[in-house]
């Protein structure tokens, strides 16, 4: 039986993406209860001397798929590399980060290698008597959770963002380097990038923010969101939103935060006027403190916060600003 | 064009009345509160109809599982759809994105010939967003998932797909599988004209031996997953109110709160 892990190891803005290195953390535990080791994939164009930090992050043996034709992110072309380098491995789990390659290239992949994904796992774990993996993913917008088994191999799972940890990079280990032909056919990669376009806020980013202040169908319009940026500017935070207010374009998509958005994990997230669906949870509920400001005290954020006030985000915000602000000048 | 809906209980309904029955695994279907087709699923429909406005053709939407409602399956006729199969029958139920995917590839393969297939990015119950993918793979098709608007020109489609940081505009040769994410924006509701319509519709109903499938590949006995457990997680409710007697008072008293257990 397979044993080993294969972790894809996703490549953003030249380096190691950290959720990369999350799933190295991840597949070292993983690894050893199966009785195999972690192999990691760094795929792309000049992504070759990346492969000393995969090792740094846990890898014992890096494949390296490095060809100008991977520069951008294609179905066709990541499937037909992965399909190589999976079948050259053959490990008995394949590990991708819940991105937005991630969603796509993991159930693509696994359907071509004739197996099956679990996708947005928040916990892994090897069943110690058949060695096999059993995932655990968020079901039903986050109110409930469901455990897998897999009838095939390799078990592809895909894996939600900072809900495992990372080793401390350890730049004394050693590792192997296999170098992969990727061997593509530019004509049988049918989609094409034309244009990449950034829309993202200026500032902080989210996902890297301390401090989240999300706004969400209660405040009523685009307007509120400058209260809530200027509450961002004091506490060196981010802004992000539920999914109504996303919907109705009082901000930008970029800044959901929930099960279709991003997921962020601050030392505190501030909620106002958000009812707290599960399904905005499950962006947010990794945050260490959450606080909730809305109208209704049956709001279901209520029963997810640590603090909360019951009352009109109009009136409450803008005296919380101004003591916030006098607070942290002292 | 071709698009894949699924009904599933309403994912806005109060997260109070959701239930699991440990026993089965499954979710209690909240009283009084009727399924509805999972909402990327109707985005889906309206990214359809936006190129039918555009372009025109014939939508063909395909359904599938058991105790599918007719006023609830028949709500994309309502909205413009033309017509409306359902793949209705106890041994399409319960399947995973794999099985599923598979007796739809045979239906849609029934059906013959298309530019278009699109589908939600994933369906509201079990969040997993791989059906869009697997047909496309099961056809040979290419796919652009996670789509946030979907236009067609020159026998290709221009799809802007949902990145991180932004979007990417990607062009897609035709036939091609598009799957249809909440940024497209709302669907459209029904006309009273599309109501009328969708009331005298009868939707085309396939068993498996009608696109030919063994019932052993396809729902519960066609899974490459298994559902081990179905459980609500615990949660800690232990919210701490800050009241005072105005709510610009209870807002300095929550600042200075915060700053005590050095939130701040």
């Amino acid at each position: 039986m397979p044993k080993g892990v294969l972790v894809f190891a996703e490549v953003t803005e030249g380096k190691i993406s950290s959720i990369a290195a999350e799933l190295l953390g991840c597949g070292r535990g993983l690894a050893a209860e199966m009785g195999g080791d972690l192999s990691a994939v760094l795929v792309g164009s000049n992504v070759a001397s990346l492969a000393p930090s995969a090792i740094a992050a846990g890898a014992d043996r890096v494949f390296v798929v490095d060809d100008p034709l991977l520069v951008d992110y294609a179905t066709d072309s990541y499937v037909s590399v992965l399909e190589k380098v999976v079948k050259q491995a053959s490990p008995g789990v394949v590990l991708l980060g819940q991105t937005s390659i991630g969603r796509d290239l993991a159930p693509r992949l696994a359907f071509r290698l004739g197996t099956a994904a679990t996708m947005d796992c928040v916990a892994l774990a090897i069943d110690p008597a058949t060695k096999r993996l059993m995932p655990t993913k968020p079901v039903y917008g986050g109110n409930a959770r469901a455990i897998f088994t897999y009838e095939t191999d390799p078990q592809v799972a895909t894996v939600r963002a900072k809900v495992m940890s990372p080793m401390a990079p350890d730049a004394s280990r050693k590792g192997e380097v296999v170098n992969v032909a990727a061997g593509l056919d530019p004509a049988a990669i049918r989609t094409k990038v034309v244009q990449k376009v950034k829309e993202e806020l200026k500032g902080i980013k989210l996902e890297e923010a301390a401090v989240v202040i999300s706004g969400g169908r209660g405040m009523g319009g685009p307007e509120g969101f400058k209260d809530l940026d200027e509450l961002a500017k004091v506490l060196h935070g981010a802004v992000g939103a539920s999914r109504p207010a996303c919907d109705s374009a009082w901000i930008p998509d970029t800044q959901q935060v929930g099960l279709t958005g991003k997921v962020v994990t601050p030392d505190l997230y501030i909620a106002v006027a958000i009812s707290g669906s599960s399904q905005h949870m499950a962006g947010c509920s990794g945050a260490k403190v959450i606080v909730a400001v809305n109208k209704d005290p049956e709001a279901n954020i209520f029963k997810e916060a640590r603090y909360g006030i019951v009352g009109d985000w109009k009136k409450v915000l803008p005296a919380f600003t101004a003591k916030v602000k006098e607070l942290l000048a002292q | 064009m071709i698009v894949c809906c699924k009904q599933v209980l309403d994912p806005e309904a109060p997260p109070a009345t959701f239930k699991v029955d440990p026993a089965t695994n499954k979710v209690v279907p909240p009283q009084g509160v009727p399924p509805v087709i999972s909402p990327f699923d109707e985005q889906a429909v309206e990214a359809a109809l936006r190129v039918k406005d555009a372009k025109g053709g014939k939508i063909t939407v395909i359904g599938l599982g058991t105790g599918l409602l007719r006023d609830v399956v028949k709500k994309p006729i309502s909205m413009g759809a033309d017509d409306l199969i359902l793949l209705e029958d106890p041994a399409f139920a319960d399947g995973d994105g794999w099985s599923t995917a598979y007796a739809l590839a045979m239906a849609i393969k029934k059906i013959g010939k298309f530019d278009l297939i699109f589908c939600g990015r994933q369906a509201a119950d079990w969040d997993s967003g791989q059906v869009g993918s697997a047909i496309a793979e099961i056809l040979g098709l290419p796919a652009v998932t996670v789509a946030r608007k979907v236009e067609v020109l020159d026998g290709k489609a221009r799809v802007e797909r949902v990145a991180a940081d932004g979007f990417d505009v990607i062009e897609v040769g035709l036939p091609a599988l598009i799957t249809v994410s909440n940024e497209l924006g709302a669907a459209r509701y029904p006309t009273i004209k599309g109501i009328m319509g969708a009331k005298r519709k009868e939707p085309i109903v396939w068993k498996p031996a009608d696109i030919g499938v063994d019932p052993a590949q396809v729902g519960v006995a066609g899974r490459r997953t298994k559902l081990a457990k179905l459980f609500q997680p615990v949660r800690e409710a232990k919210c701490e109110l800050v009241t005072a007697d105005t709510p610009e008072e209870a807002a300095v008293k929550l600042a200075l709160k915060l700053r005590e257990v050095k939130a701040l």
